[in-house]
């Protein structure tokens, strides 16, 4: 600063206590003024950014997902999409593809899992020679029943199972759902 | 901390940089009149808040982006007023920035030499009348559309490159997505982009020239990142504060904070008054908006361009006000003439008031053009009707909202009679819409058709030969109106409580919506009255068919008399012989005609019926 700069404010000689109490009313004042006029935006601001929060995930009701007959008794598990109702923010749509699973049926048994793998949420991939599942991300892989196969796999669990039903005979029903990546715990996705 | 903030100190410099930011010297001390630039500032930095965060619900597409902002509006959590004060805050940064102007001017602040910065100040005001133009059209309403076509035809009569500017801007031949996209990356990247650039500039050349000394001061203040360099007090109008002199840290600040708050609380005070920014009925090309209007700021040069006749109106959208901006850029120039102030003032004066003045013109006229009040009570039926649907149970479709009101009896009902019924017919007394017709009515009234009260109205005697009944057709010397006029005339009052059960069966027979629970309630009368419409004694089946019983059909057939399917049958051919045959009037047969499609005919009984979807709780939170 040049030899023209004033001093620095405060150190004026009108009064040197009652001068710092009026700066210190005045600069508190005018932060106070301040941080009230963005009261508004941002309050609302947070609201609506954190409105997410408030909305509650799709209904995980049971959906139809496959004719029993499409599924041979042989312990191969196949893929089926999964299509439901749902909303999405403004729009609802019915019938839409949210989801994909794989039916595993044997002779006494139907299993359903969630695709997506429980360590990072990558689509998890039957192995070309169909012996067990690998997830192409980073190589998590399980046995046909869902069940982490190697000690060095990074999944945290095994494959996700769904609740499944048959009706009218012939008529697979899932209750397709989600849940949280990289937990040792199966917690839903809400 | 103490040792972090020293550090972070030695490596970045910023208690000097804030030093400079805040320890300017007022001269002549902190005063109230030297708030506006602050106040404009802020005003803009809310604009950047609420704009990002709006941004992170907003959908630029042709059947996302009402939707989007009907969600956040109605949906979202402290949506409505987070959208109102981005609307009224950009309304209050219009009227800073003029004021701010005149300042400017009646100070001489435009002078050398502050040329440089005077002339940013008018880019920055034309940046920030694109950002409203371009922000106008976001919601995709039918009013930004509208208006916002406007703009864009204007565009296009510019010579040579005019067509051409347009299909760029646009984005193709017609409103479409890319419009959406490209007015987006206008309104949220390139303009504010350009604001930020432009008021660093503007702030660094403030602080290089400083306060106009004894004049109000030209621009916003505080502890702007950029554009502080530079601040040597060297400049010709810098002074060491004398005693009186003031500080901007904390005099003014605490001035300009208070003046911040007055401009949020007025903001604040409209989108409570209002509930909000305004959102209208989804953008439709196929449906005419007679109440587009541009934002209140642009209106003047809406009414400007009502006095250019065809042909010229380049010289009213872009030769004349590039001029006068021409002429207001010219100003520190103008300025060094001996009576060059005065011919600035006198310019800034004029155009201020051929402004006011033209708006003032746009808004009486607007008001007292009943056709404009029309247009308008209509768009906000249609606005809160579409709000309305897209809250109800179905909720919006992939393909937008504007289905929902294209598929709604509600809403096309009314324009459908005013259309195709009307000439003829009435609806309450009106055309559907509610504007009365310009000739009486030759067909019967239609509102609540086939309902008790409508029956009730054909069977008086006083009633039936009126023009609300048969009175302007050919039936009124038919056997019908004979037939009320001589014999029920004469019931006793036995007859009139038989005829009251009559009234009730054949009124049942349409199944309204809105009467069922009469219907349900007086199930017993209706039985009654079922027997009589059939029984030879009350005579009914002389003419018209009933459940098989007919003498000789003459009249309509009384079998599911003002049902969805007796209605829709009747308006596609009332000359069928299960209605009127050879006796019909004038009613064309408006399905063999094709005067009407099936899913217009649909819209018109569902209406008539006032069978049609009720409102959801989506109406918002207001």
């Amino acid at each position: 600063m040049s030899s023209k700069t004033p001093h620095p404010p405060g150190n004026e000689t009108t009064g040197p206590r009652g001068h710092a109490r009026r700066r210190f009313l005045a600069g508190a004042g005018a932060i106070a003024a301040a941080g009230l006029a963005l009261l508004a935006p941002v309050w609302s601001g947070i609201r609506v950014v954190l409105d997410p929060l408030r909305r509650a995930g799709r209904d995980p009701s049971l959906v139809p997902v496959a004719r029993l007959a499409a599924l041979p008794a042989d312990g191969v598990p196949r893929k089926f999409r999964v299509q439901a109702d749902r909303v999405d923010a403004w729009n609802t749509q019915r019938n839409t593809p949210v989801g994909a699973v794989y039916l595993r049926r044997t002779d006494d048994s139907l299993q359903a899992f969630n695709v997506i793998c429980p360590h990072a949420g990558c689509f998890v991939n039957l192995a070309p020679d169909q012996s067990r599942f690998v997830c192409p991300c980073h190589k998590s892989s399980f046995d046909l029943e869902g069940a982490v196969d190697d000690p060095s796999s990074p999944s945290p669990r095994d494959m996700d199972t769904l609740e499944v039903e048959i009706r009218d005979g012939d008529h697979v029903w899932v209750r397709f759902q989600n849940f949280l990546p990289g937990r040792a715990d199966k917690t839903p996705v809400t | 901390m103490n040792s972090l903030l020293r550090w972070l100190d030695d490596r970045t410099g910023y208690r000097a940089m804030l030093r400079k930011a805040l320890v300017e010297p007022i001269p002549g001390g902190a005063k109230w009149r030297y708030v506006w630039g602050s106040a404009l500032t802020f005003a803009i930095a809310v604009q950047f808040v609420t704009g990002m965060i709006l941004w992170a619900a907003y959908s630029p597409n042709a059947q996302g982006a009402w939707e989007s902002v009907y969600y956040i509006e109605n949906v979202m959590a402290g949506g409505w007023m987070l959208r109102g004060i981005h609307h009224y805050m950009a309304h209050a940064t219009m009227i800073l920035l003029v004021l701010h102007l005149m300042q400017v001017v009646v100070a001489g602040a435009y002078k050398a030499p502050r040329e440089v910065n005077f002339w940013f100040g008018i880019v920055l005001l034309h940046i920030v009348l694109g950002l409203s133009l371009t922000g106008y059209l976001l919601p995709w309403d039918q009013k930004g559309y509208w208006a916002t076509k406007v703009a864009t035809s204007i565009a296009s009569i510019t010579p040579v490159v005019g067509p051409a500017m347009q299909k760029v801007l646009v984005g193709g031949a017609d409103y479409g997505h890319l419009t959406l996209t490209r007015f987006f990356a206008l309104h949220a990247g390139v303009l504010p982009g350009a604001l930020i650039a432009l008021i660093a500039g503007h702030v660094y050349l403030f602080r290089r020239h400083g306060v106009t000394a004894g004049q109000p001061r030209d621009s916003g203040h505080g502890a702007k990142p950029a554009g502080v360099e530079g601040d040597e007090q060297d400049g010709p109008d810098a002074h060491p504060p004398r005693p009186r002199d003031g500080w901007f840290w904390p005099d003014q600040a605490l001035r300009d904070a208070v003046a911040c708050l007055a401009v949020m609380a007025a903001v604040l005070y409209l989108v409570i008054r209002t509930g909000g920014a305004p959102l209208g009925a989804p953008a439709d090309a196929a449906e005419p908006y007679a109440a587009a209007r541009p934002e209140w700021y642009f209106m003047f040069l809406f009414q400007w361009l009502k006095y250019f006749p065809a042909g010229t109106e380049i010289i009213g959208a872009i030769v004349i006000p590039g001029l006068v901006v021409t002429l207001i850029a010219l100003m520190p120039f103008a300025g060094r003439w001996r009576l060059g102030h005065r011919f600035n003032l006198g310019l800034t004066g004029g155009v201020l008031s051929g402004v006011a003045l033209l708006t003032w013109l746009a808004y009486a006229q607007d008001r007292a053009d009943p056709d404009f009040v029309f247009a308008q009570t209509n768009a906000e039926a249609d606005a809160a009707r579409a709000v309305e649907l897209a809250g109800a149970g179905g909720g919006i479709p992939a393909n937008g909202a504007l289905a929902l009101l294209r598929t709604d009896p509600l809403t096309q009902g009314p324009r459908l009679f005013a259309d195709r019924c009307a000439s003829c017919h009435t609806y309450d007394g009106h055309d559907g819409m509610g504007r009365s017709l310009p000739e009486p009515q030759t067909a019967a009234d239609l509102k609540r058709f086939a309902s008790r009260e409508w029956l009730e109205g054909l069977l008086d005697p006083e009633r039936v030969a009126t023009p609300e009944y048969f009175g302007g057709t050919d039936f009124a010397r038919g056997r019908m109106v004979r037939m009320v006029q001589s014999r029920i005339a004469g019931f006793t009052h036995e007859q009139q409580e038989d005829l009251a059960k009559v009234i009730k069966a054949v009124s049942a027979q349409a199944a309204l919506p809105y009467q069922a629970e009469a219907d349900e309630a007086d199930q017993a009368e209706i039985m009654e009255g079922t027997a009589l419409v059939s029984s030879a004694s009350a005579g009914c089946t002389e003419c018209h068919e009933f459940q098989g019983v007919v003498e000789q059909p003459l009249g309509p057939t009384l079998t599911g008399f003002g049902s969805n399917e007796w209605l829709t049958a009747f308006i596609r051919d009332a000359s069928h012989p299960r209605f009127y045959g050879d006796r019909n009037d004038r009613m064309p047969a408006f399905g063999p005609e094709e005067i009407l499609s099936d899913e217009e005919i649909r819209l018109l009984v569902d209406w008539l019926r006032e069978d049609w979807q009720a409102g959801g709780e989506g109406g918002g939170p207001r």
